[in-house]
């Protein structure tokens, strides 16, 4: 749908849950856009060219400007094509917006992966509870809504896609029963429609690498005790 | 010229940069509002009500919906109230001063904070080098006479903790972080920015602020 040629480029690697946002945005908006898959073990120029920063992926590069932080990168494409909003146009609901993208980042996404990534016990418990707290207020803050953004996905529904499809991958190789129908019945009920949306399932890396992947790394970290 | 602004209140504690970016905000605006001082050994009702999610200060309330989070309360007060804009205008110079003032929050503050009130100095030593590195890779960014170009805008009131608390951390603790052999165009961009008419008049008392430093440095030196 763009008007002139835009070169459209996006550094990442499969199984990141960051990257997936950005992809899940540029495939709502309909941009194409050419894919380059990062090593992260032998970072390519490109990639510490464009992200000195931080060094990670995703980094959205829009006619030879970068900008990282998967955050940042979705609120820029909301900006640059208008059409399917992902961000809510009333000012009060777009700050409730990113106080609950900053959230997930915040409060969930550290916790959850210490809840099964930790060796120590008491540290690993911790870090259980914490992450059970912070889905709560998740829970509480969907009410019922069909999406965090209402009758269609929005900014936090987005970002939340960690939770959507990560934490039941580490939970299922840690043996952690954190994020159930049972405890989160919204949230969970919200995570099979987000999945299930057309553009969020295309977006989706193949579950099966991502759980080997992941299931090594855990068996890597007990192996170390 | 008479402006709707509705009802404004802010609750926040005297000495907190994040309190004061979101005053400087407001009043770089003209909006006008109630300030609630708030004590945190022992935090109000009302903060509690509209923060209970983080029960920190900075809270803004605007006709009774509250907010937290100051980068979020920022760009909330650009949206709603438009003189005097603090982001810019085209989206990638917004998506930079979103990535800039959340490396400040993220990377700077917490390295600083660490350098300087850890017990272990080893620890302190590591931070110390995170804190340099991160304030170059500020120093680089820094292209004009502030962040935001000709007048102060959001990654500015960010960096107001690296203006005036940073200088005090080190007078309280002994420290150099923010010297101007190292970072010339930093430091100088400190000056005008405490200088600035609006950000003058919202600092808190420095014989204050360094007082409360040293007091947090020798309980945390003194646990070792």
């Amino acid at each position: 749908m763009a008007a002139s040629q835009e070169e459209v480029t996006l550094l990442g690697v499969t199984g990141s849950a960051f990257v997936c946002r950005v992809q899940i945005a540029l495939k709502l908006k309909g941009v194409e856009y050419k894919y380059v898959e990062e090593n992260l073990g032998n970072k390519s120029d490109l990639l510490l060219k464009y992200n000195p920063v931080y060094k990670k992926v995703p980094v959205f590069v829009h006619n030879e400007k970068p900008i990282p932080e998967s955050l940042v990168i979705v609120e820029y494409i909301d900006e640059t094509w208008k059409h399917n909003p992902i961000l809510p146009s009333d000012p009060y609901q777009r700050a409730l917006a990113r106080f609950w993208s900053k959230f997930i980042d915040d409060r969930v996404v550290g916790a959850a992966w210490k809840a099964v990534y930790t060796v120590d016990e008491e540290e690993r418990e911790k870090n259980v509870e914490e992450s059970f707290e912070a889905l709560q207020f998740l829970e509480n803050e969907l009410k019922d809504k069909k999406f965090f953004g209402g009758e269609e996905f929005g900014l936090v529904d987005i970002a939340a896609v960690y939770i959507a499809f990560w934490i039941p991958i580490f939970q299922e190789i840690g043996g952690l029963e954190l994020f159930t129908s049972e405890n989160f019945p919204k949230l969970y009920k919200w995570s099979q429609e987000f999945v299930n949306h057309p553009v969020v399932k295309e977006s989706l890396p193949p579950r099966d690498p991502v759980f080997a992947f992941l299931k090594r790394r855990y068996e890597s970290l007990s192996a170390s005790k | 010229m008479a402006k709707e602004y509705g009802e404004v209140q802010l609750f926040g504690v005297g000495g907190s940069p994040y309190a004061r970016r979101v005053r400087i905000a407001l009043e770089m605006k003209g909006v006008q509002y109630t300030y609630f001082e708030e004590d945190l050994r022992n935090k109000s009702d009302l903060l509690l009500k509209y923060n209970p999610v983080h029960k920190k200060v900075p809270v803004l309330v605007h006709n009774g919906k509250p907010l937290a989070e100051s980068l979020v309360i920022l760009e909330y007060i650009d949206d709603t109230w438009g003189n005097h804009p603090i982001l810019p205008q085209q989206p990638y110079d917004r998506a930079l001063a979103q990535f800039w003032s959340r490396f400040i929050d993220d990377k700077c503050l917490p390295a600083i904070t660490k350098a300087a009130f850890t017990a272990n100095k080893e620890e302190r030593d590591n931070s110390a080098e995170e804190s340099l590195e991160a304030l170059q890779f500020l120093e680089n960014e820094l292209k004009h006479k502030f962040f935001g170009g000709e007048t102060i805008g959001l990654v500015d009131i960010a960096a107001g903790f690296i203006a005036f608390w940073l200088p005090a951390i080190e007078e309280a603790v002994g420290l150099k972080l923010l010297s101007c052999e190292k970072f010339p165009k930093l430091h100088k961009w400190g000056q005008e920015f405490t200088n600035h008419p609006v950000v003058k008049e919202n600092l808190p008392p420095r014989d204050k602020l360094v007082g409360f430093f040293k007091a947090r440095y020798a309980s945390i030196t003194a646990s070792k």
